[in-house]
């Protein structure tokens, strides 16, 4: 059987003034069934288009090379119509900031309902309800019964991050794409959104695919770690493996230079003296 | 300009005890503290509320914050959004009035300074803002950025604008030869550094960073630390530096003010904050911040440790071997 998520030699390319620019250039990686993978890396280093890429949403300006299978069907060589309908079924993403991706006229409940009657042809709005309550209740949003029918702004961001998380998972996806789903919370609020995808993954068995800038963050969530720079991938290991023993310099250099909390070290090493060398092999 | 560098050149920058090691501060009276707040208090009106008679319902932002940032030293601010940090960080500057409550700086109330009073307190205190790109004027190059402040004070520019800007420039670590470039035409490091120029144009004695390197990259965010370690080390100035990342905080802070809910739940040395927190909800904050496992630390800084000491030749080899797959 093959595995849930392939991707193979994926190159994004954006046309631009001064010419074609690879945004992402010869990744390749498998996600089993119920597994996480971390994608981490620095501003354009290619991480988000890689899982816009997946999700069948690169811009109209991007091109794209490679193959992207998810359980077996090659959604790069399928038609828009049918990735479209993978897309939110199979498929889901959250995104760093829950608000922009809520409509401020409707219900959460609404929007939840519609996003499963989108996907599930012949439910009626009574049973689209019903799953609404119980996504959001998954989720753990106290008094989901009354919440439901509350709008975006009623919602504070850690709570709208689970509205988008309730969403996402009310079709019961095999795979969920998370876009720096903490980025934009509070510490205290991250922490409990950590812990709810997690749980979410054990109990579910969805697989994740969480994309960062924030190693640590990462490290707490993952099995597997790509770290990404200039659309390459520059290094793939399991966590411990990479957070233990990173290989690649680049890898390196960024573990130095992130600010530890338990100790005060030095001079923090900067990262421009590091050239990647090699990064695609 | 002239710089106050002394012998502090050790990196762990243990903090002498305020005044005596600090001849910036020659007007600074004893031991007073550089900047003192008292009590401070600001209300905002809730939107929605009150109306042609009656007073509008307020809400507390700021609920009677007292702190000292002595001289030299880095006080920083840290607390979640809504906490009060910034709000804090905008009265210490004066870039907005409180409620109630004082501040003195340098043995001088300036809680209601205007004029000529004012004037001197805009320069003696900076601020570095959170986005470079909306905190510099997209439309102005570098030199005008960073000759603003001194024109503003109607003061000259010592030595000419062009050598002012790029003296300056080379002492936040960007190339003198861009002085007429614009901010967009910078990174977001970079455009950082020029707010980080702009500041100290006027020779401040407290710089206050409001989430200044929180936007960057972690390997940007490493330079942006270090430049203003060094810059604290050669000007003597003090930091009052505003963040919500606590590992940030332990890298940049001599003392830490947490706050919660408009109020300073709990204040004191850096390293007596983070490794014996005496209040809850420091306790909470410090056990949410993510963190690599402290046994994969431990075995990369052990093994980058072997690595450095069998020199690079190891590294050098590896290199190699990578450039020719």
């Amino acid at each position: 059987m093959s595995a849930l998520l392939e991707v193979e030699d994926l190159t994004v390319t954006f046309r631009t003034a001064h010419g074609p620019v690879d945004v992402v250039d010869g990744l390749s990686f498998t996600l089993e069934r119920g597994a996480s993978l971390g994608i981490v890396g620095e501003s354009g280093s290619g991480k988000s288009m890689t899982s816009l890429a997946v999700m069948g949403l690169l811009p109209p300006t991007a091109s794209l090379r490679g193959r992207v299978s998810l359980d077996g069907a090659e959604l790069t060589a399928l038609p828009e119509s049918k990735v479209r309908r993978l897309r939110g079924d199979r498929m889901a993403m959250i995104f760093q900031d829950p608000l922009s991706s809520l409509n401020p006229y409707y219900s959460v409940g609404m929007q939840i309902e519609e996003a499963y009657r989108a996907h599930r042809a012949g439910v009626t709005r009574r049973q689209a309800r019903k799953v609404a309550v119980e996504a959001m209740e998954r989720v753990h949003i106290a008094d989901a019964a009354r919440r439901v029918d509350h709008y975006p702004h009623q919602f504070s961001g850690g709570m709208r991050q689970r509205v988008m998380i309730a969403m996402a998972l009310s079709t019961e996806p095999d795979l969920l794409i998370a876009d720096e789903p903490t980025t934009a919370l509070d510490v205290t609020v991250q922490a409990q959104i950590l812990d709810l995808l997690q749980e979410v993954r054990r109990e579910t068995g969805t697989a994740l695919v969480l994309i960062s800038h924030d190693l640590a963050v990462v490290s707490e969530i993952a099995e597997d770690v790509v770290v990404m720079r200039h659309g390459l991938a520059v290094e793939q290991a399991p966590a411990e493996r990479l957070f233990s023993d990173p290989r690649h310099p680049y890898t390196r250099a960024l573990l130095d230079a992130v600010p530890r909390i338990d100790d005060e070290i030095g001079e923090l090493r900067a990262i421009d003296s590091i050239d990647v060398v090699g990064g695609k092999a | 300009m002239s710089t106050t560098s002394t012998g502090h050149s050790t990196e762990a920058e243990a903090v002498a005890p305020a005044a005596a090691s600090a001849p910036a501060a020659s007007t600074s009276r004893g031991a007073d503290p550089l900047l003192r707040a008292t009590d401070l208090v600001k209300e905002f009106a809730v939107p929605g509320t009150g109306g042609l008679l009656g007073r509008a319902d307020t809400f507390r932002a700021v609920d009677g914050v007292s702190l000292e940032v002595r001289a030299r030293e880095t006080l920083a601010l840290v607390g979640e959004s809504g906490s009060g940090k910034s709000t804090t960080a905008r009265i210490v500057a004066r870039l907005m009035d409180a409620t109630s409550g004082e501040i003195v700086f340098d043995g001088e109330p300036v809680t209601h300074a205007k004029g000529e009073r004012l004037r001197r307190f805009r320069s003696d205190v900076q601020v570095v803002f959170q986005d470079p790109y909306s905190s510099l004027n997209p439309r102005h190059t570098v030199e005008r950025i960073v000759t603003a402040p001194l024109l503003y004070q109607g003061r000259q520019v010592p030595g000419g604008t062009r050598a002012f800007t790029q003296q300056l420039m080379e002492r936040v670590g960007l190339d003198p030869d861009h002085h007429r470039r614009y901010p967009s035409q910078f990174s977001g490091g970079q455009a950082q550094r020029i707010g980080i120029a702009r500041a100290l144009a006027v020779s401040p004695r407290l710089v206050v960073c409001d989430e200044a390197v929180s936007a960057l990259d972690v390997s940007v965010q490493a330079q942006i630390i270090n430049l203003l370690r060094r810059l604290q080390r050669e000007e003597g100035f003090s930091y009052l530096f505003i963040a919500h990342d606590l590992a940030v905080v332990r890298q940049i802070a001599d003392r830490v003010a947490v706050m919660s809910k408009g109020r300073i739940v709990e204040q004191g040395e850096r390293d007596a904050v983070f490794d014996d927190p005496q209040h809850e909800y420091t306790r909470t904050l410090l056990s949410a911040v993510p963190r690599i496992r402290p046994e994969w630390e431990r075995a990369r800084r052990e093994a980058a440790a072997a690595r450095a000491a069998s020199g690079h030749a190891e590294e050098t080899a590896k290199q190699t071997e990578e450039e020719t797959t």
